[in-house]
């Protein structure tokens, strides 16, 4: 690979990251108002407000930036790139189409766990440096919404792979067959919750819950350092939605595949990205508690459960 | 290789686009810093307290619990690359040992009432 294919590749996922969050905000947007018999932003741009969200970009840049004077000012900065770079670094990893995926990882599946996982560094680093109650509040929570988490979906991504024998998440991809679609049930479920879950929306919202804490970590950040951490929640949706169609509903695969593989990828996430927003209109918020009691007596042993039945069934 | 490569490239290009991001909010962003702006938001009152003051951490035991579970969970991988090898059956009731003990565990903590938000 010549230096070259490495700058437009890296320039890809950049581009990519900056298109899809749009496109799923919008549509969350648009999605919400319909279920909530409103019409959403109507006049940004002309028709039916698609250019809501670039306008609120331009309205981001020019506003005031503001470090509190009790903060600690080199994290308090940091705190958005560490959110956000991880979510562009692990997109990079997801198989598009056939035989291609950005950077086609060996250990993709594992990679991709780890790199979303830095991600959550960013809230915590946030609530921290910011020395506010309400911030510290929430990044407790959100550090205790990180317990709860990760490990059902560790576990969910680790019954796919062993179905599919490898971590590659191309292999994943060429592994599967349809009737996975009932094998990975269980699994498939524990990882959508777990992925909510992860990217601090409704009904998992609490670490930024607006009625008790305010927004949470994100309290005290203003302007484009507050819009790199919106920007971060939707490539967030947009990683796990791609993650979750690339694991369970076999990715590229379709008809045409061989043309239209890259359509048939983004189509499946997006229509997970819809779910999300659906469960987002649908359930009311959570309490920590009751989202750790959920993970460890529900999620868990589902997850093992899975992993168990996986495995029976490899080695049968 | 050349994928470790492009996900290098990746993080350089992230680096690049916050730094973008900051140069444009300098270029763009007006900068009108009084006391009142920069003091800690508290919903409109003068703060409270100065900056140390106790908190309990309830999760705790959640926090050991996930220590011990996301290190079994580090073992699963390896281990699905050798399920579908000649190894595999042998490989399934070593893990099913293992994964075993650590769930009684939990079960064994759930039922002493570990699994509370106290």
């Amino acid at each position: 690979m010549t230096w070259v294919e490495i700058g437009i590749r890296a320039v890809g996922v950049l581009l990519a990251f900056l298109v899809l969050p749009l496109l799923v905000g919008q549509t969350e947007h648009k999605v919400m108002a319909h279920m909530q018999g409103r019409l959403g932003p109507m006049y940004a741009g002309g028709y039916h407000g698609w250019a809501q969200l670039v306008a609120d970009g331009a309205k981001f840049v020019q506003k005031e930036d503001i470090v509190p004077a009790a903060a600690d000012r080199r994290l308090f900065t940091l705190a958005p790139a560490l959110a956000l770079i991880p979510y562009l670094v692990a997109l990079a990893a997801i198989p598009i189409h056939p035989g291609f995926a950005v950077a086609n990882l060996p250990g993709g599946a594992l990679f991709v766990l780890a790199a979303t996982s830095v991600g959550i560094l960013g809230t915590l680093v946030a609530g921290w440096a910011s020395a506010n109650k309400y911030a510290l509040i929430g990044a407790m929570r959100a550090a205790a919404q990180l317990l709860a988490y990760e490990l059902p979906m560790a576990l969910a991504v680790a019954s796919v792979t062993l179905a599919a024998g490898t971590l590659s998440l191309g292999g994943i991809v060429e592994a599967w067959r349809p009737w996975w679609l009932l094998w990975q049930l269980p699994g498939a479920l524990v990882f959508l919750v777990a992925a909510v879950a992860e990217l601090q929306r409704p009904p998992f919202d609490m670490p930024i819950a607006d009625s008790e804490i305010v927004f949470g970590p994100y309290t005290e950040y203003t302007g484009l350092r507050f819009a790199l951490f919106l920007l971060s929640e939707y490539g967030g949706i947009v990683l796990m939605s791609l993650l979750f169609a690339v694991l369970y509903l076999g990715g590229w695969r379709g008809p045409f595949a061989d043309v239209a593989g890259w359509a048939w990828t983004l189509l499946k996430g997006f229509l997970i990205a819809v779910v999300m927003i659906w469960i987002r209109v649908s359930w009311p918020r959570l309490r920590e508690d009751q989202l750790q009691r959920f993970a460890w007596l529900a999620l868990i042993p589902l997850a093992l459960a899975q992993l168990v039945l996986t495995a029976v069934v490899v080695v049968i | 290789m050349d994928a470790y490569v492009v996900v290098a490239a990746v993080v350089v290009t992230g680096i690049l686009l916050v730094s973008a991001a900051g140069i444009a909010r300098r270029l763009l962003a007006p900068r009108a810093a009084t006391v009142a702006k920069q003091t800690t938001y508290e919903s409109g009152v003068d703060p409270v307290g100065r900056n140390w003051a106790q908190t309990q951490i309830r999760y705790l035991t959640f926090a050991f619990l996930y220590v011990i579970f996301a290190v079994d969970a580090v073992y699963l991988f390896p281990w699905a690359l050798v399920l579908q090898t000649a190894m595999g059956p042998a490989t399934l009731v070593e893990i099913a040992i293992f994964v075993a003990v650590v769930l009684v565990g939990l079960v064994h903590g759930a039922r002493r009432g570990l699994l509370r938000w106290l």
